[in-house]
């Protein structure tokens, strides 16, 4: 018979112990963590720290191209790049359903493992509780994370001005397609795959950039649509998007196109984008592409002088309103 | 498939299509006359919205969104009749833009935050793993739509006699277009000079089902998909027939629809349902406009089934959405659009679905 978590794995007791020894410590234990404190004590950084949690309770916890895993890793680690800041360490706190085979919490805590070495970050500090078969869905996880602000950079949207690039590191929407797909079973050749990944080495290129980078956000829930509304809002500039330059999946866009949703407002969670002015956004783009995450980047419109308001140019030649989604486009989709 | 997208929306032949229809619309002003072109379905209002094509045509070729989106017309009493439902305990299975559509008093949104159990679906054949994984409950389906959605669900009444499923039934509000564009075009305060003809309603009624209108009221009817380069096209062969000063019913979307249309799904559909006189939210009656369940089975009718009564509800005076949905005017000519009625908070029904007339001017053009 499979293993499975039992009650008594997160009781506290000779069960909780093992648990965590065999599958915490032993991938995790080699740093701060080693000891099992019920706090970690850090070492000093410079400049000043830029800290921020996230909780994960996407729907079904694998689909194609990711985990609840490496997406609880990059959703903190990507909130803390885009902040400005290079991540250094996570908090990681599971919480887990009865009931949920053993093998699978093995397969997320090996992805987990793998993305903090790939997004050099360490889990310092955490927590594992149970609970009883039907009151969560097979795992939630919570992260935190501290980073080091860099220097360099002034970030603040109002110093937006017309004329600045709109910079995206790859094609959109992949992750909430991939995540639907793999929920509604829509099983096609060639569909969606989930774009997780960090985008803290894009930044680190970035920080070069200085004070030309004026913003920077991830595009999760509510995707390209609602970030470029968020950020315009409260703002003297808008946005103006050349639907041809945006660049697309032929998995998500078939997806899209089956179920009618606008890819603009669908979660990406590899992706950011970023406003710079215009005399760097071309040499941004020729380093982002040197490296894996910025392969597909590109420019997908400028800041234009219309307070508040996000225009994406049509193939008709005429140009329309990108509107928020009002409500959850699609539900636990992280 | 791809393909088929790449195709439709090339920017090229837009280009080219738009050009011929500035030709056309030029003629039409020489002669001091202005093109009113109504749209029927809500998939082409959002793909004119989508595409910005109303922005690229001469001034005076005028759109006009009619009432072709299924939840706008559906009656608040309908949504009423489900919250009924929903309280008595049986699971409300629903495609999701009904979520949101606010009844006389509530929306089924706010029932499933008090407990009730909605699911909303992608397909109706979902309803069948909800008859199996709860045996013991009952599964209502609202069953709302055109003759494109009517068909599918009389699909699924077929399989459940066949399996002899006996736990799913329908609360219908089906209805039909052509007697609405009929009633459209008899109404003398409205002024359409052609109808852009819904697609996949037309893959199912064929395109004879338009010839009887056509003759009776001398009025271009064309029939086009929902890519940009379809509805262009649509249009181009639409001012083509004003300018040569002709009507008759032309078929741009062979593709799919053919002159019959889909005898099979007919066939199911006659099987099940009879015509009947509903009301269409903020229009109100039309004679033999709907599809009910006949009598012989009405085991599959929600409302015959648990006794609950589709009773109409109470328009809000203020809201001009019966005008917008004859096309007398534009949704920002109503003054409560963008301002107390928005997608968050629709006090009429083209505002409530994605597909609204409403709802697509605030997405796209507000």
């Amino acid at each position: 018979m499979t293993e499975k978590i039992q009650l008594a794995h997160g009781g506290g007791g000779l069960l909780s112990s093992q648990l965590i020894e065999k599958e915490i410590v032993s991938r995790f234990g080699d740093g701060p963590l080693r000891n099992l404190p019920d706090a970690a004590e850090l070492p000093e950084i410079k400049g000043k720290v830029i800290f921020s949690t996230d909780s994960y309770v996407v729907n079904p916890i694998e689909f194609a191209g990711g985990n609840i895993g490496n997406l609880a890793v990059h959703g903190t680690v990507n909130d803390i790049s885009v902040a400005g800041g290079k991540p250094l360490w996570l908090s990681l706190a599971l919480i887990l359903e009865e009931g949920l085979p053993l093998s699978v919490l093995r397969r997320i805590l090996d992805t987990i493992k793998q993305s903090i070495d790939e997004c050099n970050v360490r889990i310092v500090t955490g927590d594992t509780k149970v609970v009883s078969k039907g009151q969560c869905d097979g795992i939630y996880i919570n992260t935190a994370g501290v980073g080091e602000a860099f220097e360099s950079f002034q970030l603040d949207k109002t110093k937006i001005i017309p004329g600045d690039c709109v910079l995206v590191n790859g094609t959109i929407g992949d992750h909430g397609m991939a995540v639907l797909a793999a929920r509604e079973g829509i099983d096609i050749e060639n569909g969606p795959e989930s774009d997780t990944a960090s985008v803290h080495k894009l930044v680190e290129i970035a920080s070069e950039y200085g004070s030309e980078v004026r913003f920077m956000r991830d595009p999760t829930r509510g995707g390209v649509a609602a970030v470029l509304n968020e950020i315009a809002s409260g703002t003297k500039i808008g946005f103006q998007l050349e639907s041809d330059k945006i660049p697309l999946s032929s998995g998500t866009q078939s997806i899209s196109e089956i179920l009618g949703i606008d890819i603009l407002s669908v979660a990406c969670e590899g992706r950011m984008l970023l406003i710079c002015s215009k005399e760097v956004a071309n040499d941004i783009l020729k380093e982002w592409k040197q490296i894996p995450e910025g392969r597909g980047a590109t420019v997908i419109g400028e800041a234009i002088d219309n307070p508040e308001r996000v225009l994406i140019s049509t193939l008709t030649g005429g140009s329309r309103l990108v509107d928020v989604p009002q409500g959850e486009l699609l539900p636990r989709i992280c | 498939m791809m393909k088929y997208i790449d195709d439709f929306r090339n920017p090229k032949a837009a280009a080219y299509i738009t050009k011929e229809i500035a030709g056309l619309a030029q003629r039409l002003a020489e002669a001091g006359k202005t093109a009113n072109i109504m749209e029927v379905c809500g998939s082409h209002t959002m793909a004119i919205g989508r595409y910005a094509i109303r922005e690229v045509l001469p001034s005076n070729v005028n759109l006009i969104s009619g009432p072709g989106c299924p939840v706008c017309v559906t009656d608040s009493g309908y949504i009423d009749a489900a919250v009924k439902l929903a309280e008595k305990g049986v699971i409300i299975a629903t495609f999701g833009d009904m979520i949101n559509v606010p009844g006389s008093e509530t929306t089924l949104a706010k029932c499933r935050s008090n407990g009730a159990s909605i699911e909303v679906l992608y397909s109706p054949l979902g309803t069948i793993d909800l008859a199996k994984k709860y045996p013991d409950k009952e599964i209502v389906f609202l069953a709302i739509g055109f003759e494109t959605t009517t068909a599918p669900l009389m699909g699924l009444l077929n399989i459940l006699e066949k399996q002899n499923i006996k736990n799913i039934s329908l609360l219908t509000s089906f209805k039909l277009i052509p007697p609405a564009l009929d009633a459209l075009t008899s109404d003398p305060e409205l002024n359409v000079d052609a109808f852009l003809c819904p697609a996949h309603v037309s893959a199912v009624i064929g395109a004879n089902a338009y010839e009887p209108f056509v003759e009776k009221y001398h009025i271009p009817c064309v029939i086009a998909s929902f890519e940009p380069v379809d509805i262009l096209l649509g249009l181009m062969a639409i001012m083509r027939q004003l300018v040569d000063k002709t009507a008759f019913v032309e078929n741009l979307y062979k593709r799919i629809v053919t002159s019959e249309g889909n005898i099979k799904a007919q066939q199911v559909i006659n099987k099940y349902l009879e015509v009947y006189d509903p009301a269409w939210r903020g229009i109100g009656c039309i004679p033999k406009s709907g599809l009910k369940i006949r009598e012989e089975y009405s085991k599959f009718d929600a409302a015959v089934r648990f006794g609950v009564e589709v009773v109409n509800g109470k328009p809000n005076l203020a809201c001009l959405c019966g005008d917008v949905l004859k096309g007398k005017m534009l949704p920002s000519g109503c003054p409560l659009f963008a301002k107390k009625c928005n997608p968050l908070n629709p006090i009429g029904p083209c505002m409530v679905s994605a597909e609204g007339s409403c709802a697509a001017f605030y997405k796209y053009s507000r």
